[in-house]
């Protein structure tokens, strides 16, 4: 296929923004799609309308036929799919550099002398309106996931038989005409279809997991703002003896030896 | 064929972090496979469909036997083979980036102590912590990852599942075509008229290259096996090792028989009988932080006390630690600095360990 690489760059820019759950997706996205697209599915959809052979002399009838069969080619489809479905985290991405380029400004303002050096890997804190953005990129893509199956499942159902019955001007009657390769187009929709359904899932999981840890926060800062240096201190010996608490809980399993002590 | 950069990319993330093996995994991965595979088995197949031909007129008959004969293309197999190959390895990836994550969480927080210190407050013993903290999960100086606990399963469990998909796909191509390509296929089925022969295009190069990736696949099959064995075999001679330095530290005081297991050290030798878990953590070392071994030597270590303090009862007799009570302020003090059960006798790299 053509050149992914404006995309893949660009969402590889977005990797050091996202969560767990966004490297996951982006690495299935990048995997599992991309490259698949551009490596078998192309190949195996290559002739698809070269072979497309139609039981008639009819001039004309072949094509019609394979305009009706296939309004929209199933690699196009996978590409669009793709493309819409990457959408929503380049406005994310483009959030996070407005952000990026304003926190600078103030920063700027604020010390002249700062050194200011555009680092990509400069983190933006997941807060406010960055966290709304996140959310809502990820609710859209999920959307468009569900889109694009719902068009294709209406399209094509997910599998090809391997004989299409038409009748169109200017057949002079009903025609059987036959698809190229329809076992191995089954089986690359079947794939792509089952990782799109995996997409979906993982945007599912990220959305829950990015609401939950929202709301942890809320509920954190309800408590305390920004420790202090005994805060810290005390909360990290706090962690510290829960975990020895509960390890020497364990531990209790071990030494049911009671009167065996200095 | 298509653009194989971004899982290469990926790929050579895990190189450093693959045992020797690992990376001729690697290697072969890329060049004996997708680089052949983009080279020259794609020019190969090329024209795979246009110069199937049938002997027949009938229209549509040519595609339903080419798609009888063929139900999956070899490229397209192969490259399915490839990526989920590949797969596991990804999630080691994974694993190691989530270990990296912690690390930079553990970092900060030691460089907020170490402020914390320099204004002049007592942080030793958090310090300690977060130092056996970071040897817990195999973190070391210069950014490097020991293989030990989580990540060394997650290794042992990716080459596994490797294993397993070589396996599956070899099983699945010799099901379906087996390894040679004939170069007369015989074919009935709806529209053609009767039984028809159809003939491929260079059946014996299509035949030479898939005895080639066969071999591939066997010779990669092959390098994750000894790995496995590799990996496994000095996992436990570090073990041993370890655990035999734990003992001679330990038995100092008095000589333990060699041959002791943890359970018969604590009727037979010295000291910590009285601090039964940190003689507990002495001698068993590096044994993984599994809860599951725990559990296990708690039972025998519960068994052992349990006759011991028959033995008690029935002799009326001190059990013979007094003696011993140096030792054992001695490992008391250690107790107090260190939590347990995790902690090691000390957090310094050890240079036979498993390195990647």
């Amino acid at each position: 296929m053509a050149d992914w690489s404006a995309l893949v760059k660009l969402l590889n820019s977005v990797q050091a923004h996202s969560t767990a759950g966004g490297k996951a997706w982006l690495s299935v996205l990048f995997i599992f799609r991309i490259l698949i697209l551009g490596t078998a599915v192309e190949s195996a959809w290559g002739d698809e309308q070269s072979f497309f052979k139609c039981n008639t002399q009819q001039p004309g009838c072949q094509n019609v036929c394979y305009d009706k069969s296939f309004p929209i080619s199933h690699v196009r489809l996978w590409v669009l799919q793709i493309i819409f479905v990457s959408t929503p985290t380049l406005l994310f991405l483009a959030h996070v550099f407005y952000t990026m380029r304003k926190e600078e400004k103030d920063g700027q303002a604020d010390d002249g002398n700062k050194n200011h050096q555009v680092s990509e890997t400069r983190k933006v804190k997941m807060k406010g309106a960055i966290r709304y953005t996140y959310i809502v990129s990820i609710f859209c893509k999920s959307v468009l996931e569900v889109v694009f199956l719902v068009i294709q499942w209406y399209i094509y159902g997910f599998s090809l038989s391997a004989v299409y019955i038409c009748e169109r001007l200017p057949c002079p009657h009903q025609v059987d005409c036959f698809l190229s390769r329809p076992t191995e187009k089954t089986i690359f929709i079947i794939f792509m279809l089952v990782v799109a359904l995996v997409s979906l899932l993982l945007n599912i999981i990220e959305l829950l997991y990015v609401v939950y840890k929202w709301i942890m926060g809320r509920v954190k800062s309800i408590q305390n703002q920004s420790p202090t240096d005994q805060q810290f201190l005390v909360l990290i010996e706090n962690q510290k003896d829960e975990q020895s608490r509960c390890k020497s809980s364990r531990q209790g399993r071990v030494a049911h030896v009671p009167s065996l002590s200095i | 064929m298509g653009d194989w950069s971004a899982l290469g990319k990926l790929l050579d993330k895990v190189q450093a972090y693959s045992t020797a093996g690992g990376k001729v995994w690697l290697s072969v991965l890329f060049i004996f496979r997708i680089l052949v595979l983009g080279t020259a088995v794609e020019s190969a197949w090329g024209d795979e469909q246009s110069a199937f031909k049938c002997n027949t007129l009938q229209p549509g008959c040519e595609n339903v036997c080419y798609d009888k004969s063929f139900p999956i293309s070899h490229v397209r197999f192969w490259v399915l083979q490839i990526i989920f190959v590949s797969m596991p390895t990804l999630l080691y990836l994974s694993h190691i980036v989530f270990l990296m994550h912690k690390e930079e969480k553990l970092n900060k927080k030691e460089e907020k102590l170490r402020d914390i210190q320099s204004k002049g407050e007592d942080v030793d013993v958090l310090l300690r912590k977060i130092e056996i903290k970071k040897f817990k999960y195999g973190l070391e100086d210069r950014g490097k990852i020991k293989m030990r606990g989580g990540i060394f399963y997650t290794y042992i469990m990716s080459i596994v599942l490797k294993s397993i998909f070589e396996v599956v796909f070899l099983l699945i191509q010799w099901h379906l075509y087996g390894f040679t390509l004939s170069a007369v296929y015989t074919c009935q089925k709806f529209p053609c008229p009767h039984k028809v022969d159809c003939f491929l295009s260079r059946p014996t190069e299509k035949t030479v290259f898939i005895i080639f990736m066969l071999v591939v696949s066997l010779v990669s099959l092959a390098l994750n096996v000894f790995e496995f064995f590799y990996v496994i075999l000095k996992r436990m001679k570090d073990q041993i090792r370890e655990s035999a330095k734990n003992f001679e530290s330990a038995c100092n005081i008095k000589p333990c028989p060699r041959n002791l297991s943890s359970y018969g050290y604590y009727n037979d030798c010295s000291a910590p009988a009285p601090v039964p878990n940190l003689g507990y953590n002495l001698d068993t070392g590096d044994k993984s932080n599994s809860s599951d071994n725990y559990d296990k030597q708690a039972n025998e270590q519960n068994w052992t006390n349990y006759s011991t303090e028959q033995n008690q009862l029935g002799q009326t007799q001190r059990f013979p630690y007094p003696e011993k009570v140096t030792l054992g302020k001695d490992l008391l003090l250690l107790k107090e600095l260190e939590p347990r059960p995790s902690s090691r006798a000390s957090s310094r790299a050890r240079p036979d360990d498993l390195d990647i």
